[in-house]
C-alpha cells in the first residue's frame, strides 16, 4: 500500500495536520478522518455541489480535490461559518425563507452563497441562479433558495 | 479509488523527470475535475499522480505585445477575472465562464480541458478560433504545434508518454478583431455541449479580412473549419455571409447520435450557431469592445 502522507492545512482558521493516502479526497478526509460531517457527500463526481467547501477562498467540490493537494492550503467548511453569538445573516435568511427541506444540499449552498455574496454583495436573480448552478437541490425547486440569497444580501448590506 | 503515489514537484524539470521515469504509469494532475473522477470510476488508472500546480511555468498568465501566455494549470476563474484577457480573447472568456459551475471553474484548467481531449470540450473551439499554439514539454526538450492538431480522437491527443502540455499561447489579434464562443445545451448551465462553436474575425470597412472557426461536439475531436474560414475572408460582414458559412460548416462535420442529440439535430444546430457566433464576433469587432 502507498505510504500515507502528512498534510498540514488551516481548517476553519486552525492549523490541522492529518495523515492520509494520496487516493483520499478532501471530502473523505473531512468526514471520515477529521469527523467534520457537516460537509455532505452527494454524487461524488462534481455535479451536485453538496460537498462544496472554500479552498483558499474559492468554492470547490471537495469530492474532486485530493486531500494531499491541500498541503499549506486554507480550507473553510460549514463547521467554521457560524459566529459564536448566533447565526450569520445568510443562515438566518435560509431558515426564515424555508430555503431547505431535507437539508442535505444546504451546507454546500451556504458555502457557495458565502463566496457569491463576498464577491458580489448585490447579485441579480439571474446571477444567483447562474452562480449557484453547481449546487443541486431536489426539494425546494430553487425559488426559496434564490429568495433566501436575495434576503441574505439585504441583511448583509444592513449590517454593514 | 485504486491506490497511487502522489508527487507535487515545484519545477518543470522535476515534473518531466518524474513522468519520464514512470512512463505511461504517471498521470499529470491540474484541476483534477476530470482526472479524479476518472481515477475513482476506474476509467483511468495511475501508479503515480503528479500535481503540476506548484510549477511556476504552468501558472503563467500574462498578456504582452506578443499575445497571451496561458500556463496549462491555470484555472478558468483566473482567465475570466483577468483584466485584459476579455478585451483581446473574448471567446476564451466566453468558454471559461460556462465550463461546469463556479466550483469547477475554481479548479478546472484550459490545459486540462485540452488534455482530457473530449470532443465536446468548451475551451478548445475557442482556442482554435483564436489561433492558439500548444507548447509541449518533455525531458528531451519542447515542441510546439497548432491547437487544432492537438486532439486526435475522443480522449486521444498527440501527447506521448513523458510529455506534458506546458502552456498555450495565442497571438494578439490585430485591430478591429472580435471573437465569440457559444454552445447549445438543453439546460441553462452546467451541461455538456451538444454543439459548440468558436469564431474570431477581423473586419475592415464592412468586409471580413480574417476569420477562424472552431467546431466542438460534431466530430471525434474539435475541428478547425479551415475551408469555411477561408471562404469567409473577403466576404461582406452580412447575414448572407453568416448563413452561407453555417451551411458550409454543416457539410464538414461528422456528428454522432447520442442522448444529447441526433446527428441530424447537431447538423442543424451547427449551422445556426455558426451564423449566430459569427454575427456576435463581427459585432464585437466593430464595436471595439472585444478585439
Amino acid at each position: 500500500m502507498t505510504a500515507q502522507q502528512v498534510v498540514t492545512a488551516e481548517i476553519n482558521g486552525r492549523p490541522r495536520s492529518f495523515l492520509c493516502e494520496p487516493r483520499q479526497t478532501l471530502l473523505e478526509v473531512l468526514r471520515d478522518q477529521l469527523d467534520m460531517t457537516g460537509t455532505k457527500e452527494g454524487c461524488s463526481n462534481g455535479n451536485c455541489g453538496a460537498c462544496t467547501v472554500l479552498l483558499n477562498g474559492r468554492p470547490v467540490v471537495s469530492c474532486l480535490v485530493l486531500a494531499v493537494e491541500c498541503n499549506g492550503a486554507q480550507i473553510e467548511t460549514i463547521e467554521g461559518i457560524t459566529p459564536k453569538d448566533g447565526l450569520l445573516p445568510l443562515q438566518n435568511a435560509f431558515l426564515e425563507n424555508a430555503a431547505l427541506q431535507c437539508g442535505i444540499c444546504t451546507p454546500g449552498f451556504l458555502m457557495a452563497t458565502k463566496a457569491l455574496l463576498r464577491d458580489s454583495p448585490n447579485p441579480s436573480e439571474e446571477e444567483i441562479r447562474f452562480k449557484l448552478a453547481g449546487n443541486l437541490c431536489r426539494c425546494t425547486g430553487y425559488d426559496k433558495i434564490v429568495k433566501a440569497v436575495q434576503d441574505a444580501a439585504e441583511r448583509q448590506a444592513a449590517t454593514k | 479509488m485504486r491506490d497511487f503515489d502522489f508527487a507535487a514537484p515545484d519545477s518543470l524539470d522535476a515534473a518531466v523527470q518524474l513522468l519520464a521515469k514512470n512512463k505511461g504509469k504517471a498521470r499529470p494532475l491540474a484541476g483534477g475535475t476530470d482526472l479524479i473522477d476518472y481515477l475513482r470510476t476506474g476509467r483511468l488508472s495511475a501508479d503515480l499522480v503528479v500535481d503540476l500546480k506548484r510549477i511556476p511555468e504552468l501558472n503563467v498568465l500574462e498578456v504582452t505585445q506578443q499575445g497571451l501566455r496561458l500556463g496549462a494549470a491555470v484555472p478558468c476563474y483566473r482567465i475570466y477575472e483577468h483584466p485584459e484577457i476579455g478585451t483581446h480573447f473574448a471567446a476564451l472568456v466566453d468558454a471559461c465562464s460556462i465550463i461546469g459551475g463556479i466550483q469547477i471553474q475554481s479548479r478546472a484548467s484550459v490545459g486540462g480541458n485540452l488534455c482530457t481531449s473530449g470532443p465536446a470540450a468548451d475551451s478548445t473551439p475557442a482556442l482554435i478560433a483564436l489561433g492558439a499554439q500548444c507548447v509541449i514539454a518533455s525531458a528531451s526538450g519542447s515542441r510546439t504545434l497548432p491547437v487544432e492538431q492537438f486532439c486526435t480522437g475522443p480522449s486521444q491527443n498527440v501527447l506521448q508518454p513523458g510529455e506534458i502540455l506546458q502552456e498555450v499561447t495565442i497571438p494578439l489579434p490585430e485591430a478591429d478583431s472580435g471573437s465569440h464562443y457559444r454552445r447549445f445545451i438543453p439546460r441553462n448551465e452546467m451541461d455538456i455541449a451538444v454543439v459548440g462553436v468558436g469564431a474570431s474575425v477581423t473586419v475592415k470597412g464592412g468586409q471580413i479580412s480574417n476569420a477562424r472557426i472552431g467546431l466542438g461536439a460534431v466530430a471525434p475531436h474539435p475541428l478547425f473549419a479551415e475551408d469555411v474560414s477561408n471562404w469567409i475572408v473577403n466576404q461582406p460582414a452580412s447575414d448572407a455571409t453568416y448563413i452561407e458559412a453555417g451551411q458550409r460548416a454543416r457539410k464538414i462535420i461528422s456528428p454522432i447520435d447520442d442522448h444529447r442529440g441526433t446527428a441530424e439535430f447537431r447538423t442543424h444546430v451547427t449551422g445556426v450557431l455558426v451564423e449566430r457566433v459569427l454575427r456576435e464576433a463581427v459585432q464585437r469587432a466593430e464595436s471595439g469592445t472585444a478585439g
